[in-house]
C-alpha cells in the first residue's frame, strides 16, 4: 500500500512506480467513443441487434460482479441468481405499487445489495466449496419463499405492469439505453473499487490470500464488501431482465444457468482481470446466437469449453492476450519500470499462486 | 397420529438423504474436492439402469452389478484427469470445473433424453409394497430397505476406512501427503480409490431415488446435491454418522413441513438448515467450533 510513496522518496534507486502505461489516455478516451457509438446505436441499428446487446449487457454485468467474487475475493458463488430474482422481483413489486420500472430498477439494485448483508452473514461462516453449495441452497429458499405469495404471481409468475402505454419502438430504445448505462456503472464501479485502497487488498488477496492476511490487510472486510457490490450488481442485471422479458417467472429469473452463464463467460474470458468477462462475454454471446437453434447446446458448448479453458489456460483468452502482448486496458495494478527500461508488469502479474 | 407418521416417514427418508450425502462427505474429507456434479453423477446413473434394464431386460437388482461398477470406474478414471488435474492447480479450479461438469451434465441429459422424468420401474413387490402399523401408518418397504442400505453403506465405509489396506492408505493421504508419499504412497492413485468408493456410493444414491421416486436431468442438482449438503451441514461436516443423524433431522422437517402443508415439504427442510446454519454451523455432532 506504501509502495508508491516509499518508492517516490527515493528516486535515487532508479527505477518508478507509476499506474499507467503511455496508452491509458487513449484507452480513456477509446472507451469513451465506444460507449458513445453503443448510446447512439437505437438509432442505427434493427431493434432485434439491440435486443440481443441488452443481453450481452445482462451477462458482461453479472459476469464482472462473478469475477469480483471468484476472481479476486476467492469466493466461488453458486448462488447469485439468488440476486437475479431478487433484483427482478423489486422490479415487479415496484411496478404492482404504480413505479415506473426504470424508476424501480436502481431500487432494485440498492435493495439488492442491502438485502446481500444477511445473507452473506449467513453463508459467510462457510468456506470454499461449502461456501459455493450454500449460496446455492439459499438462492432456492428465496425462490420457495416468493413462490409462496400468491400477489405477485406464486409458482407461476405474473407479466410486468407499468409499460404498457409505452410506443414499442421507445421500449426497446429505453431497455437499451438502461442495460447500457447498467453495465457502464458496473464497470466503472469494479474498476474504481479495484483502483481504491481496497482494490490492493483484494489483489493481494487474488495472488495470495495467506501472504495477504499476514500483511494486515482485512480480508473478511474486503470479502463482505465484494458481496455486497456483487449483489448490487446481479440485481440490477436481474431488474434488467425482468424489464427486458416484460415476465417475471420464479424458475426462469431464480435459475441456476444465470450463474452459469456468468461463471463460464468469466472463466473463458480471463478470471481475476477486468477485461476477462468483456472478452468472455463476446465468446458467449457468439456461441449463443450460432447454436440458438439447437436449446442447450450453446451451454453444453460454453461448459466444456469452460472447463478446458480452467485446466489448461488459467488465466483464460485475456491472459494469453496479456502473456504476449503485455497491455491491459484498465490500469488497475501498479508497474515498477526501471529508468530507460521497458515497462515490465510485477505487481501487476495475475496468478501467482 | 398423522404426525407420528410424519416422524416416522421423515426418519426413513433421512436414509435416502444419508446415502446422497456419503460420497460428497468422503470426496472432501479425503481429497478436499467438493464435488458440485454430485447430484447430476447420480443422475447420470440411474439412467444408466434405466438403459440397461430396457436393453437387456435383466431384473432391476442385477443392474445394480453393472451400474455400481461402471460408476466406480468412472470414478476412478475423472479423478485421474480431471479433478485432479484441477486439484493440481487449486481448490478454486476443482470448484470450477465441477460445477461446469455439473452444467454439461444436467444439459445433456436435457438434450439427449428431453426433460421427462422417469423412474426406474421394479415390479418388485418388496419394492412397491408396504406394510401398516396401526391404522393409520403405512410404511413402504423400499424406505425401510433404502435405510438399511444407508446404514449398511455407512458401516461399510467406516470399516473400510479404519481397518482395509485402501483404507488406511486413504487415511494416511487424507491426514499428511507429503509424509504418506514419502512412506511410498501413490496419492493419485489412492485418491482415485477414494473416488471410485464414493462413486460407487453415488450410484446407489441415484437408483435409490429412482426407484423412490422419479428421475430428471434437474433431479441432481435441485433435490439429491442440494439435500445432500444440507444433510451434511446439519450432521456437521466430516462426520459419517453425523451425516446419518443430519439426512435424519432434514427427512423428519420435510415431512412435519409436508404435514403443514404439501408445498412446505422442501422449504421446511432449509429453514432448519438455515437455523443449524445460524445457531450451530459446526453441525449437530461436531465438537469442533468453526466449519
Amino acid at each position: 500500500m506504501s509502495l508508491a510513496t516509499e518508492t517516490g522518496t527515493r528516486p535515487a534507486t532508479g527505477f518508478r512506480v507509476t499506474r499507467s502505461q503511455r496508452n491509458v489516455a487513449w484507452t480513456g478516451a477509446g472507451a469513451l467513443i465506444v460507449v458513445v457509438v453503443l448510446a447512439l446505436f437505437p438509432y442505427i441499428v434493427y431493434s432485434g441487434t439491440t435486443a440481443v446487446l441488452v443481453q450481452a449487457a445482462i451477462v458482461l454485468t453479472l459476469a464482472s460482479m462473478w469475477n469480483l467474487l471468484a476472481g479476486y475475493a476467492g469466493l466461488v458463488s453458486v448462488g447469485q441468481q439468488a440476486f437475479v430474482g431478487l433484483g427482478a422481483y423489486s422490479v415487479l413489486i415496484l411496478a404492482l405499487h404504480g413505479t415506473s420500472p426504470f424508476a424501480a430498477l436502481p431500487v432494485a439494485a440498492i435493495g439488492c445489495g442491502v438485502a446481500a448483508l444477511p445473507l452473506w452473514w449467513l453463508v459467510s461462516r462457510l468456506r470454499s466449496g461449502y461456501f459455493a453449495i450454500a449460496t446455492w441452497v439459499l438462492a432456492a429458499t428465496i425462490m420457495l419463499i416468493i413462490e409462496r405469495f400468491s400477489s405477485i404471481g406464486g409458482g407461476t409468475g405474473m407479466p410486468l405492469p407499468g409499460l404498457a402505454g409505452y410506443d414499442p419502438a421507445l421500449l426497446t430504445a429505453d431497455t437499451y439505453w438502461a442495460a447500457l448505462s447498467v453495465t457502464v456503472l458496473a464497470m466503472l464501479a469494479v474498476y474504481l473499487l479495484l483502483r481504491s485502497r481496497l482494490g490492493l487488498v483484494l489483489t493481494a488477496m487474488r495472488d495470495d490470500e495467506v501472504a495477504a492476511r499476514s500483511s494486515g490487510a482485512r480480508v473478511g472486510l474486503a470479502r463482505m464488501l465484494v458481496f455486497v457490490v456483487a449483489g448490487a450488481g446481479c440485481g440490477a442485471a436481474g431488474a434488467l431482465l425482468a424489464i427486458s422479458q416484460l415476465q417475471v417467472q420464479p424458475g426462469a429469473v431464480f435459475s441456476v444457468q444465470w450463474t452459469a452463464e456468468m461463471a463460464f463467460a468469466t472463466i473463458i474470458g480471463g478470471l481475476g482481470t477486468i477485461e476477462g468477462p468483456i472478452i468472455g462475454t463476446a465468446v458467449f454471446i457468439v456461441l449463443q446466437q450460432t447454436l440458438a437453434s439447437y436449446n442447450a447446446w450453446y451451454l453444453i458448448v460454453l461448459g466444456l469449453v469452460a472447463i478446458a479453458v480452467a485446466l489448461f489456460a488459467r488465466r483464460g483468452l485475456w491472459g494469453l492476450v496479456d502473456t504476449h502482448l503485455n497491455v491491459r486496458l484498465f490500469p488497475v495494478g501498479y508497474w515498477v519500470r526501471l529508468a530507460a527500461e521497458r515497462p515490465r508488469g510485477l505487481l501487476t502479474r495475475p496468478w501467482r499462486r | 397420529m398423522a404426525w407420528v407418521n410424519a416422524i416416522i416417514q421423515g426418519v426413513l427418508t433421512g436414509g435416502l438423504y444419508a446415502l446422497f450425502a456419503c460420497g460428497l462427505s468422503l470426496m472432501f474429507g479425503v481429497m478436499k474436492v467438493v464435488n458440485l456434479a454430485h447430484g447430476d453423477l447420480a443422475v447420470v446413473a440411474g439412467y444408466i439402469a434405466i438403459g440397461v434394464i430396457t436393453v437387456t431386460h435383466v431384473p432391476v437388482l442385477w443392474s445394480f452389478l453393472i451400474v455400481v461398477p461402471v460408476m466406480a470406474a468412472l470414478g476412478y478414471a475423472l479423478q485421474r484427469t480431471v479433478i485432479q488435474g484441477a486439484l493440481d492447480r487449486s481448490v478454486l479450479t476443482t470448484l470450477l470445473v465441477t460445477f461446469g461438469l455439473s452444467v454439461v451434465i444436467e444439459n445433456a441429459l436435457l438434450q439427449f433424453f428431453t426433460a421427462n422424468s422417469r423412474a426406474i420401474g421394479t415390479g418388485l413387490p418388496l419394492v412397491s409394497g408396504s406394510f401398516s402399523l396401526g391404522s393409520q401408518i403405512q410404511i413402504a418397504y423400499l424406505l425401510v430397505v433404502i435405510f438399511a442400505v444407508a446404514v449398511v453403506v455407512l458401516l461399510g465405509l467406516q470399516y473400510f476406512l479404519s481397518a482395509s489396506r485402501y483404507g488406511r492408505l486413504i487415511r494416511a493421504v487424507a491426514d499428511d501427503r507429503e509424509a504418506a508419499q514419502l512412506a511410498g504412497a501413490d496419492h493419485r492413485h489412492v485418491f482415485g480409490i477414494a473416488a471410485a468408493v464414493a462413486f460407487g456410493t453415488v450410484a446407489l444414491a441415484g437408483l435409490a431415488y429412482g426407484m423412490y421416486s422419479q428421475l430428471s436431468p434437474t433431479t441432481g442438482t435441485d433435490t439429491i446435491l442440494l439435500f445432500a449438503f444440507a444433510a451434511v451441514v446439519i450432521g456437521g461436516l466430516g462426520s459419517l454418522w453425523g451425516t446419518l443423524l443430519g439426512g435424519v433431522v432434514l427427512g423428519v422437517a420435510q415431512q412435519i413441513g409436508a404435514q403443514i402443508n404439501i408445498s412446505y415439504e422442501v422449504l421446511a427442510g432449509y429453514l432448519v438448515f438455515l437455523a443449524v446454519l445460524v445457531l450451530r454451523p459446526q453441525g449437530l455432532t461436531s465438537r469442533r467450533a468453526g466449519a
